[in-house]
């Protein structure tokens, strides 16, 4: 399964970067939220799938499943959030002062 | 001794608050203090039955590099020189640079250029000496450029600096490999390994490098093109660095090593050759110039080819010469910078031609003008010290020592020659300068001031430096066995007798001496009648072109290739950063045999999961391709819930509830968004941009799964989640282990979450409120 996992966050992360690549402000922004969705399976991925409980305590249980990658992606998932809320807000401003969504056609005037 | 290196240094510091009082107390006087002190301490040193003195302070002791000083014969020589003429030219900086003159940077930079010089000659550790070294190009640069808004002030700024720093450079490489073979970083326990050295593989690298350094550092061709533009600084400065002392570093440098270079034939061939070369070259293009300061450059550039021939030749007597010439080129061509100064501060002008008839105007700076030049045309005059010197480089020249090439054969022959050729045009500039400036009918008139007598502090250095070539020129032996015999031996290595003395009879060198007179005068004579060659020697070409052309070629190649790959295009950027970190991730994990595959340990596939990593492959496939802004959102939610669906069948139910509530906030986010972006477009690029980033993403993908399996496979230390899920009941009393690392065990890691969050607020708040003022304003 963890095969299968990686896989799916490879996936993630190409099409992410793709998107990245692309020119439009709104793809751009796509292929981070796709990109941090794969870093979270990717970190997932690296610890044990699907041994032991959840790692909430309790009676009589003994195995649980790896709390630290769960603690980090959890931190990650807010974070990135946050760039996610941000960049849009800033799509929007850029696209709105500059009358274009196009990255080629903010590059300043030294480029022209 | 320590302290005296770095006691410049200290005053430096204070200088720019001293400097507030500089209406009532010219800033030089503090400075003043500093040489002069150092002086007093090193003088006593001076004595036959001197002792080389050693000092150290670990610096940097895990690479073996310690504040190693060592005072030798030849360092003191220096230092005398450095603290000595550094206390007469700050003395007559003072009368020189008015008050109104930026003081505080100049004295600033000159304290820090003395204390970088006496730290090159003093140093034992070969680090230590390249830091020291690279200090002295820097002042010298600030130094240079001093009168910063004159265009050719910063032009002869940077071009010392790119000379003489290219030079350090590969120095600094000479030392690198030194330090490496010997295994220590001590000239001092190099010199002892000198045998298992010269028959290194690695030595004609060594001394490539090491010549190099010392051959831009002093000014010798074709790397003198500097010396000459670096006369832009004003002249106490012109004085200092670029005669008596920092030009004089990479003399020092090859003294130092010669010990350990000079067993190479191959020593003898280049430093003479570059020396006698430098020497004539100089001497030649001296003749031709017309601005006082330009003479004295030439003219300090085939000196210090002297000196460098001398320590080439490696005999006895030329070794002592060296060291002699060191001492009497820093009397005379210090004072003579003086005088110049003067010159250029009592009449305005530099330009000899229209100088002249002076005499009478300056007849105290004329007087001791005479004994610089005469005494740096060796004149035959028993008071004048550079005849003496002049006379032992005649002697050197004649016995030179055998070798085993033919080329050193060939050398043995010519120099003598080339020592008098060099010799004959030394004499005619010298009595250019004199009497082109001195004598003769010159244009008043047309000068920007009326010349008159300088101020007695003015006069009182150069004077001072004039008493001593006269002093020296009467009793040389005065300063012999004290001081120039220990100087020879550290250079040598062996001790050496030299007997001083003006009267020999009538010697080869002698009747040399007599030929250099005769000729030069004939040639200073008739100089109007032989001024042609210039024009054909060497005519339009020049080194100077060469190094314009050069930085030019430099400047805009590299700009052509900055603009090639930073077109301003932020994709462009991020692809080329993105295919960095492949290239050199596939490489490091390709050698290291980083990735792994291990089947053993894996969790079961089930249908669930697989249907759902299906649905969101094809979802991620989907926001590539979609063209509508609602799809291509709801495509992505498919992404985000999806995630969240593997989290709750991998156990992990904080995930999923954040997962699941940060995913409809985004997309409610994004929709709001909406209104306002653009539509989505197809993809406009061409099939070729198309590609490569396919390309990219398609690799980036690969590498992000190959990691990720091998990240899996390879488990090299125990995971320490066992800690935080034995303890997190007894330290932090909670069952959430995964709440309880958060804020408890790194709390401090969440609380800057929180943080970022905040700020990422703000930056939204802010840019909304933006809209709204401009808005409002409208």
């Amino acid at each position: 399964m963890e095969i299968i996992m990686s896989i799916l966050a490879g996936t993630l992360f190409g099409t992410g970067i793709y998107n990245l690549l692309q020119k439009q402000l709104l793809r751009i922004i796509i292929g981070t939220v796709l990109i941090s969705n794969g870093a979270h399976l990717f970190i997932l991925t690296m610890g044990e799938l699907k041994r032991g409980q959840p790692p909430i305590l309790r009676e009589g249980v003994t195995d649980y499943v790896d709390p630290l990658p769960q603690a980090l992606i959890l931190t990650s998932i807010v974070i990135s959030f946050g760039v996610t809320s941000l960049l849009l807000v800033l799509a929007y401003r850029a696209s709105k002062e500059n009358q274009t969504d196009n990255m080629d056609k903010m590059r300043g005037n030294e480029y022209e | 001794m320590i302290f005296t290196v770095f006691f410049p240094l200290i005053i430096a510091i204070v200088i720019p608050f001293l400097n507030r009082f500089k209406k009532r107390i010219h800033t030089g006087v503090f400075a003043l203090v500093v040489p002069l002190g150092i002086f007093l301490y090193f003088i006593r040193f001076i004595g036959e039955d001197f002792q080389p003195v050693s000092q150290q302070v670990p610096w940097i002791p895990s690479l073996n590099i310690m504040l190693d000083f060592y005072l030798d014969g030849l360092s003191l020589l220096f230092v005398l020189l450095i603290s000595g003429i550094g206390a007469l030219v700050t003395l007559y900086s003072i009368y020189y640079l008015h008050k109104n003159e930026k003081l505080g940077h100049f004295y600033v930079y000159l304290l820090m250029f003395m204390s970088a010089m006496l730290g090159v000659v003093l140093s034992d550790n070969v680090f230590v000496l390249y830091s020291f070294w690279e200090l002295t190009s820097i002042s010298s640069f600030l130094l240079i450029g001093y009168w910063n808004h004159r265009e050719r002030s910063r032009y002869g700024a940077l071009k010392s600096l790119l000379v003489t720093v290219f030079g350090g450079l590969s120095m600094f490489a000479g030392l690198i490999l030194l330090s490496i073979i010997t295994e220590t970083t001590s000239i001092q326990e190099m010199v002892l390994q000198k045998e298992m050295l010269l028959n290194n593989d690695y030595f004609p690298l060594i001394m490539t490098f090491l010549l190099l350094g010392a051959f831009t550092k002093s000014a010798q061709f074709p790397f003198h093109i500097w010396l000459p533009d670096a006369m832009e600084a004003p002249t106490p400065v012109s004085a200092y660095l670029h005669s008596a002392t920092m030009v004089k570093a990479g003399i020092f440098l090859v003294a130092r090593f010669s010990p350990i270079l000079s067993g190479s034939e191959w020593f003898f061939i280049v430093v003479s050759i570059v020396g006698i070369i430098t020497l004539c070259w100089g001497s030649y293009m001296a003749v031709r110039q017309t601005d006082l300061k330009a003479i004295l450059a030439f003219s300090t550039i085939s000196q210090l080819g002297m000196i460098m021939a001398m320590l080439g030749f490696g005999t006895e007597v030329a070794v002592f010469a060296a060291a002699f010439h060191i001492l009497n080129h820093a009397t005379f061509k210090g004072s003579l910078f003086m005088v110049a100064g003067i010159v250029d501060h009592e009449t305005g002008s530099r330009d000899i031609r229209k100088l002249g008839g002076l005499f009478t105007f300056l007849p105290i700076t004329a007087t001791l003008a005479l004994f610089g030049t005469f005494s740096m045309a060796g004149v035959p005059l028993p008071f004048l010290n550079g005849f003496y010197s002049k006379e032992m480089f005649f002697d050197s020249a004649l016995n030179l020592t055998e070798g085993s090439l033919t080329l050193t054969t060939f050398l043995r022959n010519v120099i003598p020659y080339l020592a008098v050729f060099g010799s004959i045009f030394t004499f005619v500039y010298s009595m250019y300068l004199f009497f082109g400036t001195f004598t003769g009918k010159g244009d008043i008139g047309s000068l920007p001031k009326r010349p008159h007598e300088a101020p007695v502090g003015m006069l009182v250095p150069p004077a001072i430096l004039v008493v001593g070539i006269i002093l020296i020129g009467l009793f040389p032996n005065m300063v012999n066995q004290p001081f120039l015999a220990h100087a020879a031996e550290a250079i040598s290595g062996m001790k050496l007798e030299e007997k001083i003395a003006f009267w020999h009879g009538i010697t080869p060198p002698f009747r040399m001496s007599l030929t250099v007179v005769g000729i030069g005068t004939l040639l200073f004579v008739f100089r109007n009648k032989w001024k042609g060659i210039y024009h054909a020697i060497p005519g339009p070409l020049s080194l100077n072109r060469v190094y314009d052309w050069l930085l030019e070629k430099t400047e805009s190649y590299s700009s052509r290739m900055t603009k090639g790959y930073m077109n301003g295009s932020i994709s462009r950027y991020v692809a080329l950063i993105l295919t960095t970190i492949l290239l050199v991730t596939f490489t490091f994990m390709g050698f290291t045999e980083g990735f792994v595959m291990d089947t053993s340990n894996l969790a079961e596939v089930s249908t669930l999961e697989i249907s759902i990593a299906i649905v969101m492959i094809v979802a991620a496939f989907g926001t590539i391709f979609s063209n509508n802004n609602i799809a291509a959102i709801i495509i992505l939610g498919v992404v985000g819930y999806g995630i969240s669906t593997l989290f709750v069948i991998y156990r992990a139910p904080d995930l999923a509830l954040t997962q699941l509530i940060v995913e409809t906030v985004t997309v409610a986010l994004f929709l709001l968004c909406f209104y306002h972006l653009p539509k989505l477009r197809k993809n406009v690029d061409s099939k070729r941009t198309k590609i490569i980033n396919s390309a990219i993403a398609i690799s980036f993908g690969t590498l992000m799964t190959m990691v990720a399996i091998s990240s899996h496979s390879s488990k090299w230390f125990e995971p320490i989640s066992e800690y935080f899920i034995e303890t997190s009941e007894e330290l932090a009393g909670g069952d959430n282990v995964v709440n309880v690392i958060l804020v408890d065990m790194r709390g401090l890691d969440t609380l800057f979450e929180i943080t970022v969050l905040g700020i990422a607020a703000l930056g939204i708040y802010g840019l909304i409120r933006l809209r709204n003022k401009k808005e409002e304003n409208e």
